[in-house]
């Protein structure tokens, strides 16, 4: 398994894996909280060793809105906050169906997508995903 | 944690206002410099009696060293802190302390802004803001930040209770109600529940109704010691409770998207002046979207968490209604330079004085301001404050 750098910080860690392919989110090694964001130190119990475990992709929408934007600028999309398996949330994107589709509760499944020449996560629909 | 040794023992004793709506060709600190003069001249001062100040920006970082040479004052206690729109209520803590203390007699607490009108203005700011101080795990989203943060709680306070974007657009229309009540304020134009749910959608529950105004505007107050404020020409105006709480920044940060800060903020307003909701006359909530005031309201234990939506309808915070809040139409429809704080204190202010005409709550001896800041009701600053017959 290709992990994160160790050389680099936690924030730039994750972007160097993303834009590998891989996505990961950090486990505290003491009070076994998942957290995201990535961070030096655990926002739970503030130990200093967090693990890099990689999620299993699986989400739910906790909330969303759809930005409205004109149709020559790339037209509406969603942002949503995406609350993973694992027990933390991020904010993020649902892909794949139309924004105004999107619901609060909906099961959704992480990709990742190349956005500007980074990695992103983005998440579609679970039932649109193998 | 609240001390009430720190009940009524400072107090407002003067305020000031400058530039509100559009101040074309003015700078920020230039309207800030006349509300700051109105605010002392209110209090029968002279800038050499200020020695305290507490004042904020959205873009420069150490604002209180602008200020203190523009306005010509070397004070002893200098306080800047910002944590977005509450901070000029969250500044009464540091304020009373150092009041208290004795570090100073007279601090005067101050902000403005030409958002609206400059040609550097909102747009240009918040673009250079992302760039200085980025939300790096959030921003690739783009969320349209502040109202994407806010709808995001929208959404999920309509999904959890059963909110509704006609509950939101209550508040809309009470606020505009009570601004046709005040002659300063800026947007007076009827408005219907109708108009604000057919109106153009910003980012979804919102529409642009459901969003603030954009406004240019100044606001500065001057606290004392009450023993000292009393000897002044205004009535004073004491600060019976005060609390300010913080948990997060962004809205992905934020637990409990439908629980804010302001019931810990709250709690420890309470707790120092020795009140209840029940006891309180009138409201200023600071309303940077119509989901704020019923958040609010819940928080601060006018109703039951998700009841809000429901406590609102019918007109209940409006003119006339049972529960006065946003008197002067608040950041919705009278003023909102970006960061409203100084704004909702100095309309509490004027109230407990009762000079407010056609919009004044009569008799009213208490009222609650509660600030709000960041991108997701990151920050909370609860104020109570009274006449002397509430002391």
């Amino acid at each position: 398994m290709i992990l994160p750098p160790e050389t680099l910080g936690p924030e730039a860690a994750y972007q160097a894996a993303l834009d590998q392919g891989r996505f990961f989110i950090q486990q505290c090694a003491d009070c076994r909280r998942a957290v995201f964001y990535p961070r030096t130190i655990c926002p739970h119990c503030s130990g200093r060793i967090l693990k890099w475990i990689e999620p299993s992709g699986r989400g739910t929408v906790y909330s969303v809105t759809t930005v409205r934007r004109k149709p020559e600028h790339g037209g509406d999309y969603n942002v949503s906050l995406i609350d993973l398996s694992e027990g933390v949330r991020m904010m993020s994107s649902v892909r794949g169906i139309s924004p105004h589709e999107v619901q609060i509760g909906m099961s959704v499944r992480a990709e990742i997508v190349t956005n500007n020449g980074s990695g992103l996560v983005v998440f579609k629909p679970a039932d649109q995903t193998s | 944690m609240s001390d009430i040794r720190l009940r009524g023992s400072t107090a407002i004793a003067g305020v000031g206002l400058a530039g509100c709506g559009e101040a074309p060709g003015f700078s920020e600190i230039e309207i800030l410099a006349l509300a700051a003069r109105a605010a002392v001249e209110d209090a029968g001062l002279s800038f050499s009696d200020i020695d305290g100040l507490c004042t904020a920006n959205l873009s420069a970082a150490m604002w209180p060293l602008n200020v203190v040479e523009y306005l010509g004052i070397r004070p002893s206690f200098i306080e800047g802190t910002n944590i977005g729109g509450s901070a000029f209520v969250a500044h009464l803590q540091p304020a009373m302390l150092a009041l208290t203390a004795g570090i100073c007699n007279a601090v005067l607490v101050c902000y403005g802004s030409t958002q609206r009108t400059a040609a550097f203005g909102r747009k240009e700011r918040t673009a250079a803001r992302n760039l200085l101080d980025p939300a790096p795990f959030d921003a690739p989203y783009e969320p349209f930040n502040p109202p994407s943060g806010y709808a995001l709680i929208a959404a999920r306070h309509m999904h959890e209770f059963g909110t509704t974007r006609r509950h939101l657009a209550e508040v809309a229309v009470a606020a505009r109600r009570w601004a046709q009540l005040n002659p300063d304020a800026f947007a007076r134009s009827p408005l219907t529940i109708e108009d604000v749910l057919g109106a153009r959608m910003v980012s979804d529950p919102f529409t642009v109704h459901d969003c603030c105004l954009v406004t240019d505007g100044a606001g500065a107050f001057v606290m004392m010691r009450s023993d000292a404020a009393k000897d002044r020409p205004q009535q004073p105006v004491y600060v019976l409770g005060h609390g300010t709480a913080a948990w997060h920044r962004t809205a992905s940060g934020m637990n409990d998207l439908t629980v804010t800060p302001a019931r810990d903020s709250g709690q420890r307003a309470y707790a120092m002046a020795g009140l209840q909701p029940a006891d309180i006359d009138l409201l200023q909530l600071y309303d940077a979207f119509t989901i704020n005031p019923i958040l609010f309201l819940e928080d601060l234990g006018f109703c039951a968490k998700g009841e809000g939506g429901p406590f609102v309808e019918g007109g209940t915070i409006g003119p006339g209604g049972r529960l006065p809040v946003n008197t002067n139409g608040g950041g919705l429809s009278c003023v909102q330079p970006n960061m409203y704080g100084v704004f909702a204190m100095i309309e509490a202010v004027l109230q407990l004085r009762g000079i407010c005409g056609a919009r004044q709550v009569s008799g009213a001896t208490t009222a609650l301001v509660n600030g709000n800041g960041g991108n997701a009701a990151s920050s909370q600053s609860t104020a109570i404050l009274g006449t002397s017959a509430a002391l």
